[in-house]
């Protein structure tokens, strides 16, 4: 995602390279070669088809129209599902649910990891390896561990399983990936802006607000996108402390039981297909900025 | 990385006098919230667990702490397959991950052209839809028939699974293979990030370095690209290798019974079965089995090949 050097470097092991040694001649040799130079690529695109694949099913089967409960084997085409997408009891308060958790979480997680980003890069302090490893032992451990763990602390405290606890529970597994996301973004500031700003008779709360702040942005925003991603995309940890409370994982989960709704589909190809757009609108903002600020 | 960290201080201008006690304290009160959430739902948590792990009693009466050890020993001798199905399965999709990821994050580090952002975004925007949609959509491919399936037995693919006992007969649902395939499926994105980020960083001119030395593109790769993408193939490998050992949504989505994971076992124990002490235990075991491996192989990897 790098604009700055998007034609990307040369590839280094590209056997059709003069300088390579002895290949054998011939319209096969030709044929070999090429082969041989394309088999990266071959393989590459075969495993982002890999990858791609269960998206388009899930397009595709958006416009099913099932025989019996569950939309696993195509019948006949119908946009039924996207003329009423929350037709399905309890879907849309599930989504809504996710967002507002997952919205929740993104402020929380951001704020206190950023804190912690500061703290850990700028200053010096007792007890750092400590901290450190607090910071990296739940990016360490498998979900299912953290998540029993946590059901047990809340049964032990007597604690009613619902929107807090999922919070609780989000907040605190999405603040490790903000604080890793943000330190190195300030770890690679360079001091002497701040310095500079200082040496303009900046006070430390102006050059924290219209220096520090503003250089720390990006770090701080790829830290929230991946809380909100992580927290509107958990299950497992949900799965045992949410109670009876339903985010969208849950309500999918379910219905991999109870029979599989089309708006499903619908949804989960909306939101990839929205994700692409704004990607995209992004990168030609990006774009179109940059070459403003060239012509300048 | 810690030598950045304590460098900065110095660089603030010297204070005339010794800084305020005010001053000392800020990075305690930065700390603080965020440190002191991560102890009450992160370490208290696995003091509570650790104190589950050794209780006896039942959920009519209630639980008391008895030290009773044995329960480790029963959970342990009674889910051992399960444990060795868990690493096993992790294991190969951590390796399918890195067999299928390297190739994908090279052609976009060196490869891809103008094509470069499209593919990162195409690597990444399948997480915008939910994973378990995404996983139940691998019920449809690999349907008994569907045309995957189908290609699978016409390729005899098949035939090698069967006597590897991935698959039984031409069915690929509810077999190791569907598990193992969706686990590697859920877990590439994270594998191919880092690849792709440290290759990334490569300096072209070590390559063209190796070339003016005869190197062949065989040989450019053995002893300078790949050497130089360790830290990436470190930190992918983790990155699939931990969530995957403790999953337990392909395992019920895609296979059967007799694929259960430890993952499984823990969520039925915890959330069906109730009986928590073993429940804790499983996880406890989990917990001790995942960090070993993690701590062997970072040591490994930290001192011999990262070099």
């Amino acid at each position: 995602m790098n604009p700055r050097n998007a034609t990307g470097p040369k590839d280094p092991n590209d056997p059709k390279d003069p300088k390579s040694p002895g290949k054998p001649a011939g319209l096969l040799g030709a044929a070999v070669r090429r082969l041989r130079r394309d088999l990266v690529v071959l393989a590459g695109l075969l495993t982002l088809a890999y990858l791609i694949l269960p998206n388009v099913v899930v397009m595709v089967f958006s416009f099913n129209k099932p025989n019996g409960r569950f939309n696993y084997s195509w019948q006949r085409f119908s946009t039924d599902a996207w003329q009423d997408p929350c037709g399905v009891a309890d879907l849309c308060g599930s989504l809504g649910l996710s967002l507002q958790i997952a919205a929740w979480a993104t402020v929380g997680a951001t704020v206190l990891g950023t804190m912690i980003a500061f703290a850990l890069v700028r200053y010096r302090f007792r007890a750092r390896g400590a901290i450190n490893s607090l910071i990296f032992l739940p990016m360490a451990m498998p979900e299912v561990v953290m998540a029993a763990s946590l059901l047990t602390l809340f049964l032990n405290m007597g604690a009613r399983l619902g929107f807090w606890t999922v919070l609780i529970a989000h907040i605190m597994f999405c603040l490790s990936f903000v604080v890793t996301a943000v330190k190195a973004r300030v770890m690679s500031m360079d001091p002497r802006l701040e310095e500079a700003a200082r040496d303009l008779y900046a006070g430390p709360v102006q050059t924290f607000l219209r220096v520090t702040l503003p250089i720390a942005a990006p770090g701080i925003a790829a830290g929230a996108l991946l809380a909100f991603a992580l927290s509107f995309d958990d299950f497992i940890i949900t799965n045992f402390n949410a109670g009876s409370t339903v985010t969208f994982p849950m309500f999918v989960w379910g219905s991999a039981q109870r029979g599989t709704p089309v708006q499903i589909n619908v949804i989960g190809t909306a939101m990839f297909v929205l994700a692409v757009l704004v990607v995209v609108a992004g990168q030609l903002v990006a774009a179109r900025r940059k070459r403003t600020a060239a012509t300048r | 990385m810690t030598l950045l960290a304590e460098k900065s201080p110095a660089a603030e201008p010297a204070p005339p006098r010794r800084a305020p006690a005010r001053r000392r304290l800020v990075p305690y009160w930065l700390l603080l919230p965020g440190i002191l959430w991560l102890l009450v739902f992160f370490a208290l948590p696995l003091v509570y667990q650790a104190s589950t792990s050794v209780q006896t009693g039942s959920l009519e009466q209630g639980f008391r702490v008895t030290w009773h050890f044995a329960t480790y020993w029963d959970a342990f001798t009674e889910y051992w397959p399960q444990f060795v199905r868990s690493l096993l399965y992790a294991g190969t999709a951590t390796l399918l991950c890195l067999l299928l990821g390297y190739p994908l994050a090279y052609l976009i580090a060196f490869r891809a052209g103008r094509w470069r952002n499209l593919i990162l975004v195409l690597v990444i925007a399948p997480f915008f839809t939910s994973f378990l949609i995404r996983t139940l959509a691998w019920k449809t491919i690999l349907a008994d028939d569907s045309a995957v399936v189908a290609a699978l037995d016409a390729l005899k693919v098949l035939d090698v699974t069967n006597w590897l006992g991935l698959t039984e007969g031409d069915r690929v649902l509810a077999t190791p293979l569907a598990v193992v395939c969706g686990l590697t499926y859920n877990f590439l994105p994270f594998m191919i990030l880092p690849l792709y980020t440290s290759l990334e960083r490569i300096d072209g001119r070590l390559h063209e370095a190796a070339r003016d030395l005869y190197a062949s593109p065989a040989t450019t790769f053995r002893k300078v690209t790949f050497p130089l993408s360790l830290p990436g193939v470190v930190s992918g490998t983790l990155l699939t290798f931990i969530p995957a050992s403790g999953d337990y949504v392909n395992a019920e989505l895609l296979g059967s019974t007799d694929t259960k994971m430890i993952g499984n076992v823990i969520q039925s124990q915890f959330l069906r079965v109730l009986d928590y002490p073993t429940a804790a235990a499983l996880s406890f075991i989990l917990m001790a089995i995942v960090l070993a491996m993690v701590t062997v192989y970072i040591r490994r990897a930290g001192t011999e090949d990262l070099v």
